[in-house]
């Protein structure tokens, strides 16, 4: 159990942090009550069309591939508690997993799919 | 109040918000709120796979659940339409009869589940990593040492998986050129 | 803890090995073309690459050993399947050849993802652990999931590949349950471990294992497109690229027929008496719902998926007969069956036209007439699939049914025989339209290339081997099996 007082203390800070910002921001910011103010903030901007806009399909495209690296990534966590008990093999077999991977990334790369378009 | 008391009130806080927030994302009128109170729900099931010692799991409902498959969800919602007339639809045109009798086989089934949960007694053989074993050394560490270890050939075939997975999501989501 | 590192046994993996290095290099090689450029190392690959494979998996015969830490086993049973799909691989590799480039596929994908398809069936069929098999299963289906789709312009290969898609991980989140809820009363993962302790006298029975096994069936049902577990096929087959329903046809199902088989024979063999009556109503249910439901059907190629999800109901009569020194059977019906489906699928390609296949039945009539050398090869794979000899479908419909006598399931043979009878219609159906109909509008000319000529070729000299000479192959079963007894 002690091993998580870190993560507890970084929470609290967190909220701490968050809560001192938001307060401070209103307690010393200068309250001016506005039309304009109130309205949806879009970059400075007037508003244009409405909230719900549909998105375009190749953030999915984005999304799909970010996941697919992501489960990569949880691969490499436990690999990494346990790369001293390791050593050398354990080096060359994420070499291997690496590698492969590495062909999906150079085709996802040449097939430009990480461009816009 | 010792170690196992706390334990006791972290479980109970971490299961009343699943079950709250699971109820309130199953209610919600709007998907994105329902998204939002499922990342909600997420994070309390981390909490609880942590009691259960199982950082790994937890570790992963975070990164992969909450992290990337709950942007999956969003840009699907975003990307069918959310006219306002979508969602004055009666989501279930189910009478309330078949409703109800759905819910009965669902109760109906999750007690049984209990049940035999609770009496009948696993036959398994105590197996190499008993819950002390994997305690000492910490779950994710066990599970490093089998994945990189024992289970090296599956490991390695993972990540052709992956880059399958890769190929399939760019080429059936780009048309052909 | 001692983390147990494997010996890196690569000699043995070898096939695996180039199948993987080929398939990625098939990949990479169709990024840094020039454009205009030739296609033909690309193509080369899956060929070469099968080849390669093949002739280390024959190095393995014999070779019976465990490696990496037990789970993965070289064995006579494992080297036949993947024998048997390389075959695979490479008759529809011949067959894609012009396919692909008619319906403007994705070609370097296509190549490397059948590549990436048959190294699952590979590690699928050559394994003991639950583990292995799983993943074997799960790189194998995904792959075929999305070359379903790979048609990116027609919808019915969308819907293929979706309606695949979604059934499949429904049916392997079955198959996944069923090995959570048996590692759960087991504790163990190795099939051949779970074999010694439910014979060992202290294991007991409970309903949490029987759930588990009971999900198994489930799972591997749908990879075999049995009854009532094939509502997927019809559709899928249809939509899916021609090359692909081949492709699905007979090495998907051999595969997952072998999983099935090595699962059920080595580790459940004591509980299968009491699964019996379950195989039973399976089998009936798979070849008569798969052969009536042929019999209505105006599209060949739609016409061929139901026929294969009735040739999966003759291969579960010899799993119902359960008997392990029978097993033999199965290995020769799926390799019978695999070359006469590939055929007949190489003859609705070289048919078919840029976006129109013409797949049904009235566009095969009058074909004798004009193509008569086509005409000829589909009646032989047709006469093949209805079971009338010399050929190679007899043989394998008498060896299942002569067991299901043997074993004392009389009435699941002569239900067995009553369905071959019905699906002698269907298929003759066929063959009249070819041989007695005046076609109803102009023949165009086939679409035919050296390598659908080469598959089917091949498949045609095979279909009569098989069926006039089958001891040799019969043996090469016979010995592949033995890892049962």
């Amino acid at each position: 159990m002690t091993n998580y007082i870190p993560v507890l203390i970084i929470i609290i800070f967190a909220f701490l942090i968050a809560a001192l910002i938001v307060g401070a921001s209103s307690i010393l910011g200068h309250k001016i009550s506005k039309k304009t103010k109130l309205d949806t903030y879009e970059c400075g901007m007037k508003t244009i069309g409405p909230t719900r806009m549909k998105m375009n399909i190749r953030y999915y495209l984005t999304a799909m591939l970010f996941l697919i690296f992501d489960i990569e990534v949880m691969f490499l966590y436990p690999w990494a508690l346990v790369t001293g008990n390791l050593g050398m093999f354990g080096f060359l077999e994420m070499l291997v997993f690496v590698i492969i991977l590495l062909v999906g990334y150079v085709y996802v790369w040449k097939k430009g799919a990480l461009e816009w378009e | 109040m010792g170690a196992i008391g706390f334990k006791f009130v972290v479980f109970i806080v971490a299961a009343l918000l699943v079950i709250v927030s699971s109820l309130l994302m199953t209610t919600r009128k709007n998907p994105i709120h329902s998204a939002l109170w499922m990342i909600v729900t997420f994070f309390a099931m981390a909490v609880i796979y942590l009691l259960l010692n199982a950082q790994f799991i937890a570790v992963a409902q975070i990164m992969v659940y909450a992290g990337a498959i709950m942007m999956l969800i969003l840009f699907v919602i975003m990307m069918v339409s959310l006219d306002n007339g979508a969602q004055e639809q009666k989501r279930f045109p189910m009478a309330m009869g078949t409703r109800l009798s759905w819910a009965l086989v669902v109760v109906v089934l999750l007690v049984e589940l209990m049940f035999a949960a609770l009496f009948y007694q696993a036959t398994a053989k105590v197996g190499s990593y008993p819950a002390e074993a994997v305690a000492s050394l910490g779950n994710a560490k066990t599970m490093g040492m089998l994945l990189y270890g024992k289970y090296i050939f599956p490991f390695e075939i993972a990540s052709i998986l992956l880059l399958v997975g890769i190929i399939g999501a760019v080429v059936l989501s780009r048309k052909n050129k | 803890m001692v983390v147990q590192i494997p010996e890196m046994d690569f000699g043995w993996i070898v096939p695996e090995i180039a199948m993987t290095v080929f398939a990625a290099v098939a990949l990479l090689l169709t990024l840094f073309r020039k454009k205009n450029s030739t296609w033909l190392f690309v193509e080369a690959m899956p060929l070469v690459g099968a080849i390669v494979a093949l002739y280390f998996t024959f190095q393995t015969w014999n070779g019976n050993i465990d490696i990496f830490n037990n789970l993965y086993t070289i064995d006579n049973f494992g080297v036949f399947f993947k024998g048997l799909s390389l075959v695979i691989l490479i008759l529809v590799t011949l067959l894609s050849y012009r396919y692909i480039d008619r319906e403007d596929m994705a070609r370097g994908e296509y190549y490397s993802l059948l590549m990436f398809g048959t190294l699952g069936m590979m590690i699928m069929v050559s394994s003991n652990n639950f583990i292995t098999i799983f993943i074997g299963l799960e790189v194998m289906s995904i792959s075929i999931y999305i070359l379903a789709g790979l048609m990116g312009g027609n919808a019915k290969s969308v819907e293929a590949s979706l309606k695949y898609f979604l059934l499949g991980a429904f049916a392997t989140a079955f198959l996944l349950y069923g090995i959570a809820l048996i590692y759960g009363t087991t504790g163990m993962l190795d099939i051949r471990e779970i074999a010694g302790y439910v014979n060992s006298g202290n294991f007991m029975v409970t309903p949490t294992f029987m759930a588990g096994l009971a999900l198994l069936i489930v799972g591997f049902g749908f990879k075999t497109a049995s009854v009532p577990f094939h509502m997927w096929t019809p559709d899928v087959y249809e939509g899916a690229p021609t090359s692909i329903t081949a492709y699905m046809a007979t090495g998907v199902k051999a595969a997952a027929f072998a999983a099935f088989l090595r699962v059920l024979f080595t580790a459940f063999h004591p509980f299968l008496s009491g699964w019996t009556y379950m195989l039973w109503i399976l089998a009936v249910a798979t070849m008569t719902l798969g052969n009536i439901t042929a019999l209505k059907q105006d599209d060949v190629k739609r016409m061929l998926a139901y026929s294969s999800i009735a040739h999966a109901g003759y291969i579960l009569i010899a799993l119902t007969v359960g008997d392990r020194t029978l097993s033999s059977t199965v290995l020769y019906y799926l390799l019978v069956y695999s070359f006469m489906t590939i055929g007949a699928f190489a003859v609705v390609i070289i048919l078919g036209r840029q976006g129109s296949p013409n797949t049904g039945i009235e566009s095969y009539a009058g074909l004798a007439g004009r193509h008569p050398v086509i005409a000829a090869v589909m009646a032989v794979f047709l006469f093949s699939m209805a079971g009338i000899p010399p050929l190679a479908g007899f043989m394998g419909k008498f060896y299942v049914l002569t067991d299901a006598i043997r074993g004392g399931y009389y009435w699941l043979a002569i239900i067995g025989v009553l369905n071959s009878v019905v699906a002698a219609y269907y298929y003759l159906r066929v063959v009249m339209y070819m041989y007695f109909k005046e076609p109803e509008a102009e023949i165009g000319a086939p679409d035919v290339s050296i390598g659908s000529t080469l598959a089917i070729a091949i498949s045609v000299v095979v279909v009569f081997y098989l069926g006039i000479f089958p001891r040799l192959f019969l043996m090469i079963a016979h010995t592949s099996s033995a890892i049962f007894m």
